[in-house]
């Protein structure tokens, strides 16, 4: 099988590459449009800002590319929020794979105070999707982010922090996750091995 | 729910861990990368790595270690300890590590932090900060709690916020190795003046200190390094004795 992750202007894309091989998975991290298109599964990892990142991807036409792809893709944090229609981070339009907006974690008028970002170990809800089973319903995993994606159509799995977002997406052969599956212990490797099943 | 995060805290030096007792008689404590992942399948939320080793050549070891544990742990990890260049930074990045504490580098530098920000992102930016308290006054201190500064600890970690960090690891140096509980109103405080995470450190001796310093504390994490590593409390019994208090854990 081979897994193509793509390379951009993003942070720490090793750890995801180190997680498949946890796996006993080799990725290629790369940008070659070649070698994107003819793998057998795709991760559009991110760490990163939007704005900054979309320009990067347009201008190695990567934008166009991940849209048309047609084998399972994986987004993760950044890489989800990119697959959506805009983000209110450098008010970006991004990849519109999901029809769902990004927008910017706010404190609630009344009630305590939220930290910002939302960073540390929350539970998934209402988990749906071949990326996910049954025993990962109401169990925890690792998110780092200050935006979110509104619950919409595709919403794959809920969390709740403030209000309720996506903490997963699913639109035929697009996936997504909020959190950081590489990084949240065995139950993020278990949702990875859904994927790589997939 | 958000869960409050337990943070087990290993000191490095030479690439081996060791916790020091009165500092003098450092202790081996074993392999980073075995205990790391010890701790991880303990179901400790996250970890820092703290390298105590003074040479340059120990530098080039501790990078090439974060190398290691990023292969094999699959839970965050912060690296810290006398960090204090980009270069230096950039490099523990691409080893593979989640987040980098500073501390003595930014009192002396408070523009690292923005450029830190700036490169990489707030996420991967913790400020440590540690302070004495004497007469109501509490002073951060450099080069490991040995030089006071002129920076007062609430201040001092709300321009740190301002400047980009995306969380603080507060250690009280008064409760440090005490074993005698956090420094529950210092946190307690300093949450509620900033908007960013607040990880406590030092003091922790038994379970109810870590039901203090969620619940008095206010903290979003809690880090400590002898009672773990010496198996007087173990990470699996400690969540369940804070969900036994109503304090949310990943179990």
């Amino acid at each position: 099988m081979k897994i193509a992750v793509i390379k951009y202007n993003a942070g720490n894309i090793m750890s995801v590459d180190y997680a498949l091989q946890r796996l006993g998975v080799h990725a290629i991290v790369t940008q070659d449009h070649e070698l994107i298109r003819s793998a057998d599964k795709v991760i559009f990892p991110g760490v990163g800002e939007a704005s900054t990142t979309m320009r990067y991807l347009k201008k190695h036409g990567l934008d166009k590319l991940i849209c048309e792809l047609r084998q399972p893709v994986l987004g993760i944090c950044l890489g989800l929020q990119l697959m959506c229609r805009h983000s209110e981070e450098g008010d970006t339009d991004c990849l519109g794979i999901f029809d769902t907006d990004v927008l910017k974690f706010r404190q609630p008028e009344k009630s305590d105070r939220y930290k910002i970002p939302h960073m540390g170990w929350n539970s998934i809800n209402k988990v749906r999707s071949p990326l996910f089973t049954a025993e990962h319903e109401g169990k925890y995993v690792y998110f780092v982010h200050s935006y979110y994606a509104s619950v919409c159509q595709a919403t794959a799995a809920e969390t709740n922090y403030i209000v309720p977002f996506s903490a997963g997406l699913h639109r035929d052969n697009f996936y997504a996750t909020q959190f950081h599956p590489e990084k949240s212990g065995i139950i993020g490797a278990s949702i990875l091995e859904n994927f790589l099943k997939i | 729910m958000l869960a409050r995060r337990i943070i087990p805290c290993l000191d490095v030096k030479d690439g081996m861990t060791v916790k020091g007792i009165n500092f003098v008689n450092i202790k081996t404590v074993g392999d980073p990368v075995e205990l790391g992942a010890m701790y991880a399948e303990q179901g400790a939320d996250e970890l820092v790595f703290l390298d105590i080793t003074a040479s340059h050549e120990g530098r080039k070891t501790f990078v090439e270690l974060v190398k290691r544990i990023a292969r094999h742990l699959n839970i965050p990890f912060t690296v810290g300890g006398g960090i204090g260049h980009l270069n230096d930074i950039e490099a523990l990045l691409k080893a593979g590590a989640d987040k980098v504490s500073i501390n003595s580098a930014a009192i002396r530098n408070p523009e690292l932090i923005n450029q830190m920000a700036l490169h990489f992102g707030s996420q991967f930016v913790v400020v440590a900060i540690d302070a004495l308290e004497k007469d109501g006054k509490w002073t951060a201190y450099v080069n490991g709690g040995r030089i006071p500064t002129d920076r007062e600890l609430f201040s001092w970690a709300k321009e740190a916020e301002d400047r980009g960090a995306g969380e603080i690891l507060f250690t009280s140096m008064n409760h440090d190795g005490t074993k005698n509980g956090f420094a529950c109103e210092a946190t307690a405080r300093l949450s509620d003046e900033l908007h960013i995470p607040i990880i406590a450190s030092g003091g922790a001796g038994n379970m109810d200190h870590f039901v203090d310093v969620f619940i008095r504390g206010k903290a979003d994490a809690g880090l400590a390094a002898s009672i773990f590593h010496y198996r007087e409390i173990t990470v699996p019994q400690l969540k369940q004795h804070l969900k036994n208090h109503g304090i949310p854990v990943r179990i």
